[in-house]
């Protein structure tokens, strides 16, 4: 017809057609910017949700779930640099995001900065963060961004067994003394309305999200992931005997989906305005880590560049095996 | 704080699942050199019995093909069908071929 589309409009029907935007594919400015803020925000938390639990290492009640816990805080780690591998590869440097969580311009999920104040509260952490950190995650494999995607796909084969696990620590409480089922209660009261406030404020309040859905980089809204994923945990909690810390819930025959109560959007808001229970705490903590770490990086520095002094003189190898 | 900024080089990372099978790329990270590029790799993708052998690969020395190419090169192989079995009709009696 002899009209010209905008790169932009190629782009849409690129991604509409459920093609992968890869790195050296053109994107608009605003796809690339949210990404980055979207996928380092996303790593930055996994990076930071180490915090919480690694104050129960040396206090877990057994060597089995010290060992588990281990794996599973390793783990993080591991999903936090998938992550920073994939936002890096829209141009951003890794030194960048790392300052930009420092300096505390970079957000991470605000629910790490609730405190972890009994053994329950791991159990609390797998089932319900995880948990919910799931939803987001088996939705963001079918994002458009191909390095994300696929980023999203390796850990989310490894972070299911984080969410058993917490549930078993729950489910065993929650069967055991009635001290140790009102441990377990007790984590859930803390913990259910921070989980639910982890997909993010509600549509009408999610100026964003409209056009991450447009992009295809987010497949489904933060209500419909939240309804989800209270459809999937209420019967979990009653399969265990405990109650949610909400007199509002309830099946609704119509719907086919529990109501719910409403959130307090104002703590949410709060706790990523900075003003949480921790988050002093956490940023001082990594601040810290990286600060005490830093003769770890020279000193590795310093021996890769006298190794390449002595290679080299060595003879080339010309196969890799 | 001043020897934290300098950024160390990023390495691809291949890993083979098991023998026999080819090394896939598996992702990337920062490493000094290729031996902590080596031992960092197999902390970050191989925790789970992934691989029984890694690359790892300066992410300096890959050069990739634009995908403002992809035409060139590849659409020219679209229409040469000859080059695939099906397109020859043999007849059915001659058997397995």
């Amino acid at each position: 017809m002899g009209e010209t589309h905008s790169l932009e409009d190629c782009f849409q029907a690129f991604v509409e057609a459920e093609n992968k935007v890869e790195p050296k594919h053109w994107m608009p400015d605003g796809y690339r910017k949210t990404l980055v803020r979207q996928i380092s925000q996303h790593a930055h938390s996994e990076i930071v949700g180490m915090l919480p639990e690694a104050n129960w290492i040396t206090r877990a009640p057994s060597l089995r779930a010290k060992l588990i816990l281990l794996a599973k805080v390793q783990d993080e780690a591991g999903h936090g640099l998938y992550l920073y591998s994939a936002a890096e590869t829209l141009g951003t440097s890794r030194d960048q995001m790392i300052d930009d969580l420092h300096s505390g311009k970079a957000k991470y999920s605000s629910i790490f900065n609730y405190p972890t104040l009994t053994w329950a509260d791991m159990g609390a952490i797998g089932w319900l963060v995880d948990g919910a950190a799931i939803a987001n995650q088996v939705m963001l494999c079918r994002t458009s961004y191909g390095p994300y995607s696929r980023a999203m796909v390796r850990i989310c084969k490894e972070e299911s067994f984080h969410q058993r696990q917490g549930f078993e620590i729950m489910m065993h409480l929650a069967k055991g003394t009635p001290e140790q089922k009102a441990m377990a209660q007790d984590a859930l009261n803390r913990w259910w309305w921070p989980s639910i406030m982890m997909f993010g404020p509600s549509d009408d309040q999610s100026p964003n999200s409209a056009q991450s859905m447009k992009w295809r980089i987010k497949r489904k809204s933060n209500d419909e992931l939240r309804q989800e994923f209270i459809d999937k945990t209420v019967p979990q909690a009653e399969f265990i005997g405990l109650t949610m810390p909400d007199p509002d819930l309830r099946w609704n025959e119509e719907t086919g989906h529990y109501d719910f109560g409403t959130i307090n959007w104002t703590e949410f808001f709060d706790v990523i305005a900075g003003n949480g229970p921790c988050n002093a705490e956490r940023l001082a903590a990594r601040q810290k880590a990286h600060d005490e770490g830093a003769w770890v990086r020279d000193a590795a520095t310093a021996y890769a560049a006298k190794q390449a002094s002595r290679v080299a003189s060595r003879p080339t190898q010309t196969h890799a095996a | 704080m001043s020897t934290a900024t300098h950024q160390w080089p990023l390495w691809e990372v291949f890993v083979r699942s098991k023998n026999g099978l080819a090394h896939k790329h598996a992702g990337s990270l920062h490493a000094p050199d290729a031996e902590m590029a080596l031992k960092n790799a197999r902390d970050v993708y191989t925790r789970r019995s992934e691989g029984i052998s890694i690359w790892v690969v300066p992410s300096a020395a890959i050069t990739a093909s634009s995908p403002d190419e992809k035409d060139v090169l590849f659409t020219p192989s679209d229409d040469k069908v000859y080059r695939h079995p099906t397109f020859y009709d043999i007849p059915d009696e001659v058997g397995h071929m």
